[in-house]
């Protein structure tokens, strides 16, 4: 989606509070805009409140404080049932007494629609989800990946402009998930409609989303497209939470501008880009994506700081090579690099330098 | 693909194999259930068994009249008795009273012809100085040996296979020359005594499910802890004496009672006119309902519990009210529950005994006390032929469930 649609504030969270015991709050203002045909997702770990966000948007829960707007309109009062919003229940919930004609007939038929009218949409959903011929079986007699398609034609059958997904493809293997992952996103773009999507699986969230709102303790830790989140995270949470990252602690040596120089607890000195750092002598988390590590000094810029590696191990992983090594007295620090032809290979116990371009080093926040 | 049966590897056919290997694993499933076959077949089977034959079988008198029987089989029915049908009748009462079984004889006449048991006795009595020609000597003795009803009531008695308790308890009377009618409408009291009690027990039955679907609801749906405390007090009728819960009942509703002195000094009610609610129909309904209640709630609870609250969210998100939610989502998917409850409630009420018997007073009687009452009276036939008539019914009701609901649609927990 382009960012000229993203911001004509479609769905919108304003100030949204929520608490289900009245001593904590689950949801802590939550301000969140979503743009007319936008793929959002909401990712962060169990708990953090996505569901809970979701279920107020659909109206099952209500908002303790704030107010949630669709096209403008408050919805806070307005009753599930008239929000025509579509929505995918992480087990699907078809009706089990219902045969899938029957499942997907039962929107159109509380909206009054006649038969003909019926079956042309209930014949257009299935086919959009290559379901055709299974309109006279009951869900019991469907597999996972079939159930999960009839789910999505019955939450598309009535033409929302909206629809919500909580983990949709939770249930599925690792292929059929994929498969799926790239059907909603193909009916995304030919339907126009707007998503928002909840998983805990940041790869589902990356691939599918043209914004990803990463969750943690009932608040947005970011709010970006993908892969500004993957290479340039904002904060610890999100920079540990979005793939593989290398964590180097130390104190701000030197700030300027957006450069910094960290000295570590080892005493070593490196260099990395400030993102959320206000001074000198800060306390400071440094993270290194695996992948961009480097360890040829021909590569590295001049002048940048490299520190003493010992490689511990080495695992093949088919397409790359996974090097665990002790850097700055931490076991964990990985480099990751392609399994190319002629590429360099370590053995355990090898000593080398490993380096990385400022920009690459992101130092942050502590938390 | 040949078409040649499959075989194991050294040749044996699969089918067979497949069954011996089979053999040992049923014949051990089969040891496991032995005992309980047996239990079922002594406790269950005999007993029922017993009960039906009796209402078919009675041979009080065809074992102490030989000679009539003889007499009977002889002469086809409608013939008048001749000299010799006396002749065998009084050798027959001869026979009663050497082996003292006039009483029995008596009592399976009676069956058939009340007030004919005395007839017997005391004409065995004097037996032994009857005279021929025995028609006149009998008739002296008494002259309802001449009534043409008693001759066809024992030729009916002379076999010991007989439908005529059935009769009895469908209202019905056999006629002078053999055939059978309904006896007169003030005497009708065993059909409409089946009728009002199916008929209550289905009053009983709407009332549970129409009080148990909130319960069950609530149970269901409430966070563990206090429904837990709710189902104590859905249990908590289950661990006190059917009794005590009875006599709670009466010490409630009766004149008297808890209910009417309240009502009465809130001046609801004058207190002229407390109402009467129970030793009558209504105490009857107010307590059954009570005590069956846990039994329409345990099934639809169970079924509840499963009911996945996202259904109700999937369709109210797909546009229904809350009503429609109910009508097309919820409650079809309770109907196992809710067929489970009704059955066992419904069956359980039909037989109820004791509770009718204590409160329900005249017309609260349900025909469960109309068995007891011929099992007080020894009437052991016409018990069990009304026993074995509330068997039918209740199988034709559940052939008539499963017709409309289906058996396998049962859900009990
Ligand atoms: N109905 C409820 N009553 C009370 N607390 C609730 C309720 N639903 C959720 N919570 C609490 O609110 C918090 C957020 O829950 P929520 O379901 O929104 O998390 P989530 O991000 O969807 O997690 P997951 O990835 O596991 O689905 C949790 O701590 C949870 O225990
Ligand atoms: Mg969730």
């Amino acid at each position: 989606m382009t960012s000229a649609t993203l911001h004509d504030d479609f769905v919108v969270f304003d100030h949204v509070q929520k608490s289900y015991d009245g001593t904590s709050l689950v949801v802590k203002d939550l301000n969140l805009k979503i743009g007319k045909g936008e793929f959002l997702t909401m990712l962060g770990p169990s708990g953090s409140g996505k569901t809970t966000c979701l279920m107020m948007l659909a109206g099952f829960e209500t908002a303790t404080h704030g107010e949630i707007r669709l096209e403008g309109r408050n919805i806070n009062l307005v009753p599930p049932h008239k929000r025509g919003i579509g929505m995918v229940f992480q087990n699907y919930a078809l009706f089990p007494h219902m045969t899938v004609g029957e499942n997907l007939a039962f929107p159109l038929e509380v909206r009054g629609m006649g038969k003909d009218e019926r079956e042309t949409k209930i014949k257009r959903a299935l086919d959009m989800v290559q379901m055709g011929a299974f309109a006279n079986r009951r869900p019991a007699q469907l597999s996972g990946g079939q159930q999960q398609r009839i789910a999505l034609a019955r939450a598309l059958v009535f033409d929302p402009a909206l629809v919500l997904m909580d983990e949709p493809l939770g249930a599925l293997d690792k292929q059929l998930r994929e498969h799926m992952q790239f059907e909603i996103k193909h009916l995304h773009e030919s339907l126009g409609i707007t998503v928002v999507y909840v998983t805990h699986d940041q790869g589902e969230a990356l691939t599918m989303s043209d914004r990803v709102a990463v969750f943690n303790d009932g608040r947005i830790q970011q709010l970006a497209p993908p892969a500004d989140l993957y290479e340039r995270p904002e904060n610890s949470f999100v920079a540990q939470f979005i793939g593989e990252n290398n964590k180097l602690q130390g104190v701000i040596e030197e700030l300027d501008g957006g450069r910094a120089v960290v000295r570590l607890a080892t005493g070593e000195l490196i260099d990395a880009t400030a993102v959320n750092i206000r001074e000198k002598g800060q306390q400071t988390l440094v993270s290194i994506r695996p992948e961009r590590v480097e360890f040829k000094p021909e590569l590295m810029p001049p002048g940048a700081h490299m520190l003493d590696a010992e490689v511990l191990e080495v695992i093949y992983m088919g397409d790359i090579l996974r090097t665990r090594m002790r850097v700055a007295g931490t076991d964990d620090f990985v480099l990751k690099c392609r399994n190319t032809l002629g590429q360099t290979r370590f053995a355990a116990g090898e000593r080398i330098r490993v380096g990385w371009h400022p920009e690459d080093a992101r130092a942050l926040d502590v938390i | 693909m040949s078409d040649a049966p499959l075989t194991t590897s050294d040749g044996r056919p699969l089918k067979a194999a497949l069954a011996q290997a089979q053999a040992r694993a049923r014949r051990r499933a089969f040891l496991l259930v032995a005992p309980l076959l047996l239990f079922v077949v002594i406790t269950f089977i005999l007993p029922i068994g017993q009960m039906l034959q009796r209402s078919i079988y009675h041979d009080g008198f065809s074992s102490a009249a030989p000679a009539l029987q003889a007499w009977f089989e002889a002469n086809p029915p409608g013939t008048a008795p001749d000299e010799a049908a006396y002749a065998a009748l009084a050798a027959d009462l001869q026979l009663m009273k050497a082996n003292r079984t006039a009483g029995e004889a008596g009592t399976r006449v009676n069956y058939t012809l009340p007030g004919t048991r005395s007839l017997f006795t005391s004409s065995a009595r004097g037996a032994d100085k009857l005279e021929p020609p025995f028609r006149e000597a009998l008739l002296a003795e008494n002259a309802k040996w001449g009534d043409p009803l008693v001759w066809e009531a024992m030729r009916s008695a002379a076999s010991p296979w007989t439908s005529d308790f059935y009769l009895v308890a469908t209202d019905m009377q056999r006629t002078a020359d053999g055939g059978v009618e309904r006896v007169p409408e003030k005497e009708r009291i065993y059909l409409k005594l089946f009728g009002t009690t199916f008929m209550l027990s289905a009053v009983i039955t709407g009332v549970c499910l129409l009080l148990a679907f909130p319960i069950a609801h609530l149970l269901a749906t409430l966070p563990a802890s206090r429904a837990n405390l709710l189902m104590i007090l859905v249990l908590l009728p289950f661990w006190t004496s059917l009794l005590v819960r009875t006599s709670s009942w009466i010490v409630l509703l009766q004149g008297q009672g808890v209910v009417n002195n309240v009502l009465v000094s809130a001046r609801l009610v004058d207190d002229g006119a407390r109402w009467q609610m129970i030793y009558n129909m209504t105490g009857t309904i107010i307590v059954m309902t009570h005590i069956l209640l846990p039994f329409m709630v345990l099934p639809l609870y169970s079924v509840m519990r499963t009911i996945k609250p996202a259904y109700a969210r999937a369709a109210r998100s797909l546009g229904a009210t809350s009503w429609t939610t109910f009508r097309r989502i919820y409650l079809p998917q309770t109907l196992p529950g809710i067929a489970a409850g009704a059955l066992l409630v419904f069956i359980l009420a039909v037989g109820y005994y004791i509770t009718p018997a204590l409160v329900g007073g005249a017309d609260g009687q349900l025909f469960s006390n109309l068995i007891q009452f011929h099992m007080s009276k020894s009437n052991w036939s016409v018990a069990a032929a009304l026993a074995g008539m509330l068997l039918a019914g209740v199988l034709v009701l559940y052939w008539l469930y499963d017709r409309l609901v289906g058996i396998d649609k049962l859900k009990l927990g």
